[in-house]
């Protein structure tokens, strides 16, 4: 042992240079509708005002309203000593403040882990995640949902998406309503406005339609992310793997009645709810493909097999 | 962990901090002259077992390490699939009982799965009262104490009365919300 101390850990530069070109087109997205607004000295600060307050208000509650959708209930650890227990170590692992830990009673085998911050970050399992997989499994599932906690996914994702709900809010209100617009022209022309009116909601149909792209690709990353470095954590990226395809297996097969009432919470779930032969672009979706996620599982798993 | 680390994501893992356990040998004359409590003389390490063929081969060279010393170890695996690594000695001789756990860590941490260590227990004991354990968080590098008083159960109160005889020599994990239980563990 000639070395003090060897890392086994790598980080994948590839997946870091994508993501952080993402996020540099947000940012740089941002800035130009930031510019454009002020080249044309268009006010549309109270879209964005409203957009803000919904947002922040969706990032302040991000835990109380995920339980409060999905039915979780926080639990004690006398209640659940397994899910605490294999929580308290993963904590102890990666020196993590331990989130409060909750479960859910459906049979959708699905976690999930919400909180603007560390602290007031909630990990929450459903009774079918938790009676489909092992132990082995639950802690590879568990481990990628507190990598979500540790890299912030929350406030990343929210910061993403303002732009593009605050455009998008900015066309549904233009669409169902045409007055309030512009500020922009001195004259009151009304060809000229109404001209300046479909410039604007072009504009922000363009903008709506880069983000919406933007957050979903960056999503993608995020989970690929997480998965990544929730595997390092263990060092079980094959348990992982094995209780992906066991939980996406199923999740196609639960009715659609129940999905819909899930859907709005799939940004932060272990695995997507889709609802059977549902296929979206693949540029649309939240999550990477299961092959990617595999894959890339599949590779850590061979970087762990390497002597150091 | 950085702001670029939350960013892009955790690529370094947490190092185990291990100059802390060295200062056990002599808490214990503290905790023998406040609370009576008297060292068993078992200790043990836990470690996350990795996946792969460099890790079986760690286990092996472990292995032949403990074999050395007499057979005085041995190896268990607990419902979290995580590997205790026992050595059971002299009640007497803390001070080599720390050396060798420090051997184990050492081994592992320079094949480099010093993050996969999750922490050491010492057991200390009064013969009336249950045996109560003290933890060292490697990633912290601060103790706890843990005194199990049956199934699921911790008596609180013994584990205060302990963290108050050792506040002075010890860093203790000022976390309370840290001080997780570890049921079932060699020794206790």
């Amino acid at each position: 042992m000639a070395t003090s101390s060897r890392n086994r850990f790598r980080s994948d530069p590839q997946l870091v240079a994508r993501m952080g070109i993402t996020m540099f087109l947000i940012g740089a997205l941002y800035v130009g509708v930031v510019a454009a607004l002020f080249a044309t000295g268009i006010n549309l600060g109270f879209i964005l005002v409203i957009a803000g307050v919904l947002l922040f208000v969706q990032y302040y509650f991000s835990d109380k309203m995920a339980l409060y959708g999905m039915g979780g209930r926080i639990v004690t650890p006398e209640e659940a000593p397994e899910l605490h227990g294999i929580v308290d170590r993963l904590c102890a692992l990666s020196n993590t403040p331990k989130p409060r830990v909750a479960i859910a009673d459906t049979d959708i085998p699905n976690a999930f882990a919400t909180g603007r911050n560390p602290k007031h970050a909630v990990v929450c399992a459903t009774t079918g995640i938790m009676r489909r997989l092992d132990t082995q499994e639950l802690e590879g599932v568990l481990s990628h949902e507190l990598s979500h906690v540790a890299h912030r996914d929350v406030a990343v994702m929210t910061f993403a998406s303002f732009l593009g709900m605050a455009a998008g809010l900015f066309t549904r209100m233009a669409l169902y309503s045409g007055f309030f617009f512009g500020g922009g022209g001195d004259d009151d022309d009304n060809n000229n406005g109404a001209a300046a009116f479909f410039l604007i909601l072009l504009v922000s149909m363009v903008v709506y339609a880069l983000s919406f792209i933007l957050t979903r690709t960056l999503s993608r990353y995020r989970e690929l992310s997480a998965d990544r470095s929730g595997a390092l954590l263990t060092g079980r990226p094959s348990a992982l793997a094995s209780a992906l395809q066991k939980v996406t297996g199923d999740m196609s097969r639960i009715p659609t009645r129940d999905l819909r009432a899930a859907e709005p919470f799939n940004a932060f779930f272990f695995t997507p709810a889709l609802a059977n032969g549902v296929s979206i672009s693949s540029l649309f979706s939240t999550h990477p493909s299961l092959e990617k996620r595999l894959a890339q599982l599949a590779k850590i798993s061979a970087e762990l097999g390497q002597p150091v | 962990m950085g702001l670029l680390d939350t960013i892009l994501g955790r690529s370094k893992p947490v190092k185990p901090d291990l100059d802390d356990l060295f200062a056990l040998p002599s808490a214990a004359i503290t905790l023998q002259a406040a609370g009576n409590l008297l060292p068993t003389g078992v200790g043990s390490v836990c470690v996350k077992p990795a996946e792969g063929g460099a890790f079986a081969g760690l286990r092996e060279q472990i292995n032949q390490l403990l074999a050395m010393n007499g057979g005085k170890y041995d190896e268990t695996t607990d419902s979290f699939g995580f590997t205790w690594i026992v050595r059971r000695g002299d009640a007497g001789d803390l001070a080599g009982l720390v050396a060798d756990l420090h051997g184990v860590n050492a081994t592992l941490t320079d094949a480099g799965f010093g993050p996969a260590l999750l922490c050491t227990l010492v057991t200390f004991t009064d013969s009336q009262a249950p045996t109560v354990g003290l933890v060292y968080l490697y990633k912290r590098g601060t103790w706890y104490p843990f005194a199990p008083t049956g199934q699921d159960k911790r008596d609180n109160a013994r584990e205060l009365q302990v963290r108050a005889y050792l506040g002075d020599e010890l860093k203790i994990e000022p976390d309370l919300s840290r001080w997780f239980p570890v049921w079932g563990a060699p020794g206790l």
